[in-house]
């Protein structure tokens, strides 16, 4: 391999090293806005089940941050609920499903979404 | 008998008063309404049209509004969204729970009755252009106040973001106990069925409702609307 065999090999790498956080960002940022929509009416804007229609709810929304009882929910789980509500996972008939808007690829964004804001993985708490 | 002074009077006199009439309902609607209001289409597809969305889309207000109650309504406007059309653009955190800016929350123009009527004569042209309104599927019916909150709240989780009553219930969608009011029943039965088919990114999930239950929540709107609120 040449000198001019490298660089453009380089280049390569960095365009697709590029692209693929770009990509990873735009999930973020996308997951972000989503969650901003849909989720803080009840799970509230800094993710802790404050949200603005929760004084008369029977069964108070899952407070996001809180890393150990995030963390006893596998990813699936979560998936699980927010597609097809808290009736699926045996919770709240309050968490409705939202398989009707989001995408699966977007609840799997939203999914990670929550790990970071719990800064929880399932089974332990980072 | 010479009916030329008729004819003339009619043409010259009467019939204009008319087509003043709907002249002024396209000029208040591009005047007034358009700023705020989608009077063309389509409903916002992505997030961002979501947010920028500043009042109700009008281009199907003939397909979902009762036209006796726009017509006050645009005399008397009143909140129905207690956290306006964007909730999280609306609200900030508080000591127990997040809470409504009312501050940030706009404030409807208000009309006199001349120009309501005009307003809404033109909006009740604005028929839904996509055959989701099937019309006379809404079968009146009867169902106790009490079975319809426990299916709204207990059964359905509804209550979560829509209020029952004035100050009671949830704050990020619009109020239902004056839904029947507002709104035409078949619209609703509709709506509740599939509200992303009405409005793609709206944050009112499908809740998959059985169609004994569009039925029935429309029954319970109804009965809702004659409770005297005020």
């Amino acid at each position: 391999m040449n000198g001019l065999q490298s660089i453009r090999w380089c280049l390569l790498v960095l365009a697709l090293g590029g692209a693929w956080f770009a990509s990873g960002a735009n999930a973020a940022e996308r997951a972000d806005l989503i969650y901003k929509t849909y989720c803080w009416q009840c799970h509230g804007m800094k993710g802790n089940g404050m949200g603005i229609n929760i004084r008369d709810m029977s069964v108070q929304p899952r407070d996001h941050s809180d890393a150990k009882e995030m963390s006893s929910r596998s990813d699936e789980d979560l998936f699980k609920a927010i597609k097809l509500g808290g009736r699926a996972v045996d919770k709240s008939v309050l968490m409705p499903p939202w398989d009707g808007v989001l995408s699966d690829d977007e609840i799997h964004e939203l999914v990670k979404y929550l790990r970071e804001l719990c800064q929880c993985s399932h089974g332990r708490s980072h | 008998m010479n009916v030329g002074p008729i004819v003339l009077l009619l043409l010259f006199g009467i019939l204009p008063l008319f087509a003043a009439a709907g002249d002024d309902g396209v000029a208040i609607l591009n005047n007034q309404c358009k700023s705020c209001h989608n009077l063309d289409g389509p409903a916002p597809t992505t997030l961002q049209a979501l947010r920028d969305r500043k009042g109700p889309d009008l281009f199907y207000a003939g397909s979902k509004y009762k036209s006796d109650w726009m017509i006050a309504w645009l005399q008397d406007p009143k909140r129905i969204r207690p956290a306006g059309m964007y909730y999280p653009d609306h609200i900030q955190p508080g000591p127990e729970r997040d809470q409504i800016d009312t501050g940030g929350l706009p404030v409807h123009p208000r009309l006199d009755a001349p120009q309501a009527r005009a307003v809404v004569a033109e909006l009740m042209q604005r028929k839904d252009q996509q055959g989701r309104i099937r019309n006379g599927e809404y079968k009146p019916g009867s169902i106790s106040i009490r079975m319809g909150e426990l299916m709204f709240d207990k059964f359905r989780g509804c209550l979560a973001c829509h209020e029952i009553e004035p100050g009671y219930g949830g704050k990020s969608g619009p109020e239902v106990y004056t839904a029947a009011r507002r709104l035409q029943e078949d619209f609703m039965i509709s709506y509740m069925r599939d509200p992303q088919a009405w409005d793609p990114k709206i944050f009112m999930p499908n809740r998959h409702l059985k169609e004994s239950d569009l039925q029935k929540f429309v029954h319970y709107f109804r009965a809702l609307s004659k409770e005297n609120f005020e």
